[in-house]
């Protein structure tokens, strides 16, 4: 007997025995108290209130939305405003990111104190607390639509958030998202050609340019050629409000640029240690071949450094698109506040909907590292 | 003779010229500027860019926060120059009426000394801990000791200060009797403020015993809050967190999995979705009729949250400590604990302690989230001042000075980590 209790094979066998049977019975346990508790409140557990009229409105919405459409609707157009924000907020941060991280490691000590101050004052403060200091200091004491700040008779902005010209479009514009995806796809292909026409020549193309000037003078040539057939529809106060053109909510704002400036201030120190990580034998290499400090950074620092910024900077998208959730707290209408919001609250469906959100923001983050760990193989140092 | 023939200037006689002194255009004010700020077009462009910015922002910025300010007064008359008139500036009167509800919540006002005594107390027995050098000898220990005990005798009365003396000479005391020698005076600290502390400061926080009027939790707020739920957490998650790492890595095949799925589980989803899960889901997974505090829902969402996080931190520092190690552990005949206890994770966490400052700066900050769920802490609290109809208009004020208050907090904890990452590398060379 006593050898069986030292005999460690047994020993790991018995402790996990006692693991998976004291799991089980929690389990078992809280899935009968639901199932008395979701009785007695009268709730019928599964997925048909998707299917269900919900009855509330939204106040943002991409796809058409109504207060007859159903549950499940709603659902959708919350996932959707969350991706929208996170978009926004992904980009904004990465390009502002990029730009603090490099100012951070400039000659210029001016440049590089106030990029260290603004790391250290927003880095330092709750992202909560910004999003609130946005929404509620700056952004709601602006004046009334009456006296909103006016900027050349097309943009204003008020307390109703930022009111914009918006387009309507006329039969012709089918030319432009013609015209850029045949740029998209030109450029796709030219930057591959560059890339194996430098392998082979020593030469090199200036492709990005070209791809850029692709981008934007294909779609400006085809919209010129159909006539521009776009209207540009002026919004004009009437009465107490704007009529006419597009709404950007004050919520909206507020979480992008809170979200942004937030991520933003991470990625750039992410950025100043990716490059910090580039040998110096690497800058002076370049140097001796001649290069120039921009060339230099371009082609010898920024591909090095990228192999050591990609994994956090991946980390940081993934935390920004989990900090959107905080959106729930200002009430723009993410999927934390339409679906775990208003619809738990109508429903009462508390299992199925908190599962359900959950697994959307693990579905996403799950496949963002996945998309990570892929890249890391195919650029680690091969032997290394 | 060889010296005459070189010429009118032989070598004897050579002497070098005093030396030169710099040019004046690469040292000194102008020097530096040219270097630092206007070496090239480009650079002098980014300069201007810096100045125009500063220049936007800063003046301003003194303008409503110092000189058109309201700093006298006691009540509202005192602002509302600033509401009426065209001057900018900030009604600092506000916090200064507010501060109390600021810092301590709806906690009653005749018993918030318990609170500062229980801060105060835990201030001076981490300070042993913190520091290292200042307070290693016993003569200095002692005279800490009672400077401690009479400081807390002037300002909260003489039974607070015999516990704290009780409290800080404990570890001393213990570490001279044979039986608990052999942990040194610093254990005996970790361990008394791990164990002893907390019985003293839920005694002191909640009362109800001693003669102390009972206070109950949903009084407690402001900053006050903000600490306990950061310090429980921080005190909670770091153990689970250890726990999780020496599961995901050990070769029982359940374990491992089970500590997989609970880490990557937590760290897919936001906070905020399990902290509604504790407030609604939790209630419904126990029996009908159990009541649940609102504050300890938080406290296990908080803690579990980033247990998982420190369990990926933990798990990077015993990923780096050498095989080595491990085998050499195994060759004394130790089992798993010993072994983990006292060869592994002192090294590993010594490894990855900028990590682990790092995750409880992220604890620190996301105790703010806990106002979602209704709890009233810094955050909570400024959002009910704001709410105030005497003091209607003054949002940019109290947010202003809670992000300053979490500042503060924030960057002096980094600031540590830092220096604590340079002694113990320092150490380690």
């Amino acid at each position: 007997m006593s050898k069986l209790i030292y005999n460690p094979k047994f020993r790991a066998w018995f402790i996990q025995g006692c693991v998976v049977v004291i799991l089980l019975t929690l389990l078992g346990m809280a899935a009968y108290n639901t199932s008395e508790n979701l009785s007695k409140a009268g709730i019928t557990t599964g997925f048909g209130f998707l299917e269900e009229t919900a009855g509330f409105d939204i106040s943002l919405k991409l796809i058409s939305y109504s207060r007859a459409s159903t549950y499940g609707r709603a659902f959708l157009v919350g996932l959707l405003n969350t991706l929208l924000v996170s978009g926004i907020g992904i980009l904004v941060s990465t390009i502002l990111g990029f730009l603090i991280g490099v100012a951070r490691l400039s000659p210029n000590w001016l440049i590089s104190r106030m990029a260290a101050v603004y790391i250290e004052i927003v880095r330092n403060v709750p992202l909560l607390l910004q999003i609130l200091f946005w929404y509620i200091a700056i952004l709601n004491p602006l004046p009334r639509p009456r006296n909103a700040m006016n900027f050349m008779d097309t943009f204003y902005l008020c307390n109703r958030g930022l009111i914009m010209p918006s387009p309507i479009w006329k039969p012709g514009i089918i030319a432009a998202p013609i015209a850029l995806g045949t740029a998209i796809v030109v450029s796709i292909i030219l930057i591959l050609w560059a890339g194996k026409h430098q392998k082979k020549t020593g030469k090199r193309f200036p492709a990005y340019w070209t791809s850029f000037g692709l981008l934007i003078g294909l779609p400006f040539i085809a919209l010129a050629l159909a006539d521009f057939p776009i209207i540009w529809e002026i919004p004009v106060l009437h009465g107490f409000n704007f009529r006419g053109g597009a709404t950007m909510l004050p919520e909206f704002i507020a979480l992008c640029l809170a979200l942004s400036l937030y991520t933003a201030a991470f990625i750039g120190e992410n950025v100043r240690a990716g490059i910090m990580a580039v040998d110096n034998g690497q800058w002076e290499a370049a140097f001796a071949l001649g290069h120039r400090p921009g060339a230099t950074l371009r082609l010898f620092i920024i591909p090095q450094a990228m192999r050591v910024i990609i994994p956090p900077l991946t980390s940081q998208h993934l935390t920004l698109v989990k900090n959107s959730s905080l959106a729930v707290v200002i009430g723009y209408p993410d999927i934390v506040h339409v679906f775990a919001g208003t619809t738990l609250n109508q429903t009462g469906q508390a299992v199925e909907i908190i599962a359900v959100t959950m697994l959307v923001y693990l579905t996403t983050s799950l496949s963002i590292s996945f998309i990570m760990n892929w890249y890391n193989r195919k650029t680690s140092i091969m032997g290394a | 003779m060889t010296e005459k023939i070189i010429g009118k200037n032989p070598l004897k006689e050579w002497k070098p010229r005093p030396d030169l002194p710099p040019p004046v255009r690469d040292f000194g004010l102008s020097g530096w500027l040219r270097k630092n700020l206007f070496s090239s077009a480009g650079n002098t462009f980014f300069t201007l860019i810096g100045i125009t910015i500063i220049w936007l922002t800063v003046p301003p910025f003194i303008q409503w926060a110092v000189i058109n300010a309201a700093w006298l007064g006691d009540n509202r008359s005192a602002c509302d120059y600033l509401l009426e008139g065209e001057k900018n500036g900030a009604c600092w009167v506000f916090i200064k009426v507010r501060l109390g509800m600021f810092m301590y919540g709806f906690y009653p006002d005749p018993e918030r000394w318990r609170v500062n005594f229980a801060l105060c107390l835990l201030a001076l027995g981490a300070l042993p801990i913190l520091t290292t050098g200042l307070l290693e000898k016993n003569l200095r220990r002692i005279v800490y000791l009672i400077a401690g005990a009479i400081v807390c005798t002037v300002f909260f009365g003489p039974f607070p200060g015999l516990t704290a003396a009780m409290f800080l000479s404990a570890p001393l005391l213990l570490s001279f009797t044979p039986l608990a020698r052999q942990i040194p005076v610093r254990g005996w600290n970790w361990i008394f403020l791990f164990t002893i502390y907390p019985v003293i400061a839920w005694f002191l926080f909640t009362g109800g015993i001693f003669g102390l009027p009972y206070v109950d939790t949903h009084q407690w707020g402001g900053m006050f809050l903000t600490l306990v739920i950061a310090g429980i957490g921080i005190a909670a998650s770091l153990p689970i967190g250890i726990l999780l790492a020496l599961g995901r890595r050990s070769s029982m095949p359940v374990t491992k999995t089970l500590c997989v799925c609970f880490i990557e589980l937590i760290r897919g989803v936001p906070l905020i979705s399990v902290l509604f899960m504790a407030s609604v889901m939790l209630p419904l997974l126990l029996p009908e009729g159990t009541h649940f505090n609102k504050l300890l829902r938080a406290l296990i969402g908080v803690a579990l949250f980033y247990a998982a996080y420190m369990a990926e931190v933990v798990r990077g520092g015993l990923a780096a400590i050498p095989k080595g190690q491990y085998e050499a552990a195994q060759a004394l005949g130790w089992g798993y604990w010993k072994m983990m206890g006292l060869i592994i994770l002192p090294q590993a966490l010594r490894l990855v302690i900028p990590g682990i400052v790092n995750t409880f700066l992220g604890l620190f900050k996301d105790t703010t989230l806990v106002a979602v769920i209704g709890l009233m802490d810094m955050l909570g609290i400024v959002k009910t001042a704001l709410a105030d109809t005497d003091w209607l208009g003054f949002p940019k004020e109290a947010y202003v000075f809670a992000a300053l208050t979490y500042w503060v907090f924030c960057f002096s904890m980094s600031r540590y980590s830092m220096s604590l990452e340079k002694r113990f590398r320092v150490n380690r060379r």
